[in-house]
């Protein structure tokens, strides 16, 4: 029977595969980072995620917008997990928002999201974390997402330390040289260098750490309630493996005086 | 129900022969959940309930999630994250109706191809067989409908893509097009429809599924034998048969524990495994991305529809003999819908006289290529259409049609099957050794 369940199971995996197949170039080149939400018991890294909003704030802030992320949810536990007078002031003292009833702009509060920002034209970062896909392997199964996730946060370390430092001039704009950008070249500039953001607790800031701390964040940004989600995974497998082993030994009673030896 | 004999509900309190007598829901209920059932039955026949379960959670998952979601180009995108976000519990909601209806396709190509070894749609359950096809193009239905509802790039284009084969019809097909989108484009009235659709339609799969049951309840399941029920008299029948419940009730669940076990953890530990990435960047009719790929369920018949090119000499002909009516497109939309055609009309293709593919020695390698070539036609679909992937997709969907339009009638005629067990008793006491009837259950 478990030979058979066996089978069944593999079918039902091997039949998932494909969807993140196409994405990605050939010469991409995305560096594993190591992160400490991946996996199925990953978890978000409180002081880390603190630091990427720091370089978010400072750094990437200045031309992206962050508009589906609600500023409150800086308070949440298992993610950035301020007090909410740490929220309000973050909000109050680093964003203002039009109020359509003041007819005028008013510092942020919490119920606010982070603001849109479209002045550069630069894409949003709510969602970024995962509408980007770094792994797709083995064989194009994407079968590393349990271990590893997505790959969205490493595509965006990868590409923030990427760059080549070359240049080149087309159709009126500069475009730089990126190992991580799908076809190598992207309009924007390089946004991070070494010691750019001083961190408060002194906590390494050349480019690569900084990379991966405001990675971390923007994952966090794209997908908050990822804690909670892996510990009703994790309840949730517990349970039903419980059940399931219950129902065979119940379904193997109920069958017994129906089967006889084998012969 | 009919067919097999077996014991009837008979009421025995005053309030239950009072309630009989007006109306025989009880009794129906009795008969449906005591039905005899084949005691051979093995673990490929629990994806029914799989799929029952699949339909409730997602109905129930479904009905929850519109009372957050808002359908208009504008907002919704951003509902979904409001869902994402903001709703208790709406994070794991989403995965679940997502994931589930990934879960609901694994479930219903298990079912078919079980289906389809075991000979299940031969006589005398054609209807059966019938029904579940048009259970599986409601399917294909909601399922498409239901992924342009986050109003994601892959929705917006993947609704344009699709929508723009009906484009393909002859004389009619832009005039289809424009109908079935409620404008020039992919727009609002497109998502408003589409979401009144999606919430519709499973309600006709509900309704399917009652018949798809109530035909195979008068008939009886098929075995892996396929050797049918003794029918002589109660006690015949007794032999090769036990009660739905509790026997197979509890049989199944053990599968479907099993399965959601797996379910389970991809919801909980790899939920975006089987979206597209691209899905997470709103609609944009402005920008066109890279790849368009539609959900892996599409994609052996996507493969299908892409095979058939203007440089196939078979789509040549048909272009020349209509004089042009028929183009490479048009074609290979017809031959899309002509692959789950050919299953539909399997009863009617398969000249052989034997139900299961247990007893057929050269039919087993025939369908175990078809498997092979399923899956070979999913990765083909994920595939950019140039070479050498063209013409791989070519000769899976050629293998397709040839299954089914050509090796099934052929193999009834030359085909010697093997010796058949009499009886289904026969069958399970083979594999179970002799029941000790005299034993009596603790």
């Amino acid at each position: 029977m478990f030979k058979k369940l066996a089978i069944g199971a593999a079918f039902a995996l091997a039949l998932a595969p494909v969807a993140s197949f196409a994405a990605g170039g050939g010469e991409q080149h995305i560096e594993d980072f190591q992160f400490s939400f991946e996996g199925p018991f990953g978890t978000y890294d409180q002081n880390q995620l603190q630091r990427g909003l720091q370089v978010y704030t400072e750094v990437c802030a200045a031309c992206h917008g962050l508009k589906y992320v609600p500023l409150r949810t800086l308070g949440d536990e298992g993610g950035i997990g301020w007090t909410d007078e740490q929220v309000r002031a973050y909000a109050s003292e680093t964003f203002s928002v039009y109020d359509p009833e003041l007819e005028d702009d008013r510092p942020a509060i919490p119920t606010d999201h982070f603001p849109a920002n479209t002045a550069a034209g630069a894409p949003d970062l709510s969602m970024m974390a995962k509408a980007r896909a770094g792994f797709h392997g083995p064989y194009g199964l994407g079968i590393n997402q349990l271990f590893k996730g997505i790959g969205g946060a490493e595509y965006i370390a990868s590409l923030l330390t990427g760059y080549t430092g070359e240049e080149k001039e087309e159709a009126g704009s500069i475009l730089y040289e990126n190992t991580a950008f799908p076809g190598g070249w992207i309009s924007m500039a390089p946004p991070l260098s070494d010691e750019q953001v001083e961190f408060a607790d002194g906590h390494a800031n050349d480019l690569h750490h900084m990379a991966a701390d405001v990675s971390a964040f923007l994952m966090w940004a794209a997908e908050p309630k990822m804690m909670a989600r892996k510990q009703a995974g994790l309840v949730g497998v517990i349970f039903l493996t419980i059940l399931a082993s219950m129902l065979y030994l119940t379904n193997k009673r109920l069958w017994a005086p129906h089967k006889g030896k084998k012969h | 129900m009919a067919g097999i004999p077996h014991d009837h509900y008979e009421p025995k309190t005053g309030a239950e022969k009072w309630l009989h007598s007006r109306l025989p829901i009880v009794g129906l209920i009795y008969d449906t959940i005591m039905i005899p059932t084949p005691k051979n039955l093995n673990w490929w026949w629990i994806w029914g309930i799989v799929l029952a379960f699949c339909l409730a959670l997602q109905i129930i998952t479904g009905i929850v999630l519109v009372m957050h979601y808002t359908p208009h180009v504008d907002m919704a995108f951003a509902s979904v994250e409001h869902i994402m976000r903001n709703v208790n519990g709406g994070h794991m909601l989403r995965y679940l109706h997502a994931n589930g209806a990934s879960l609901f396709f694994v479930a219903v190509y298990i079912h078919i191809f079980r289906g389809l070894f075991y000979g299940s749609y031969k006589a005398p359950r054609e209807i059966t067989w019938i029904v579940g096809m048009l259970i599986y193009l409601c399917m294909m239905g909601t399922a498409f409908m239901g992924y342009v509802l986050p109003w994601g790039q892959m929705s917006f284009w993947g609704a344009t893509v699709i929508t723009g084969l009906f484009g393909a019809i002859p004389f009619v097909g832009e005039a289809i097009q424009t109908w079935l989108l409620g404008g020039p484009a992919v727009d609002n009235a497109t998502l408003n429809r589409f979401f009144s659709l999606h919430y519709l339609l499973p309600f006709v799969i509900a309704a399917l599924v009652v018949v798809h049951i109530w035909a195979f309840h008068t008939t009886g399941n098929n075995n892996p034998t396929g050797v049918e029920v003794r029918r002589g008299s109660k006690a015949e029948a007794e032999k090769d048969t036990l009660p739905f419940w509790p026997y197979f009730v509890i049989k199944d669940l053990v599968g479907l524990a099993i399965v959601l076990v797996i379910f389970w953890a991809i919801v909980g530990f790899m939920p975006n495994y089987l979206g597209h990435p691209d899905n997470y960047i709103e609609a944009n009719p402005l920008v066109t991305p890279a790849h368009i790929v539609p959900e892996w369920y599409f994609l052996p018949f996507y493969a299908i529809l892409r095979a058939f090119t203007s440089e196939v000499w078979v789509v040549q002909i048909a272009s020349f003999v209509t004089g042009g009516i028929i183009d490479a497109k048009f074609f290979g939309v017809l031959a899309m819908f002509g692959a789950i055609l050919a299953m539909a009309l399997a009863p009617w293709l398969d000249t052989s006289s034997v139900r299961s593919g247990k007893y057929r020695p050269m039919f087993k390698w025939w369908f175990y290529l078809l498997i092979i070539d399923f899956f070979a036609l999913m990765w083909l679909g994920a595939m950019p259409a140039e070479e050498p992937y063209a013409s791989f997709s070519l000769i899976a969907s050629a293998y397709w049609f040839g299954y089914f339009f050509v090796i099934l009638p052929i193999l009834g005629v030359i085909e010697k099957p093997l010796p058949q067990p009499a009886t289904i008793e026969e069958d399970f006491n083979a594999h179970y050794g002799t029941a000790s009837d005299a034993t009596p259950a603790e």
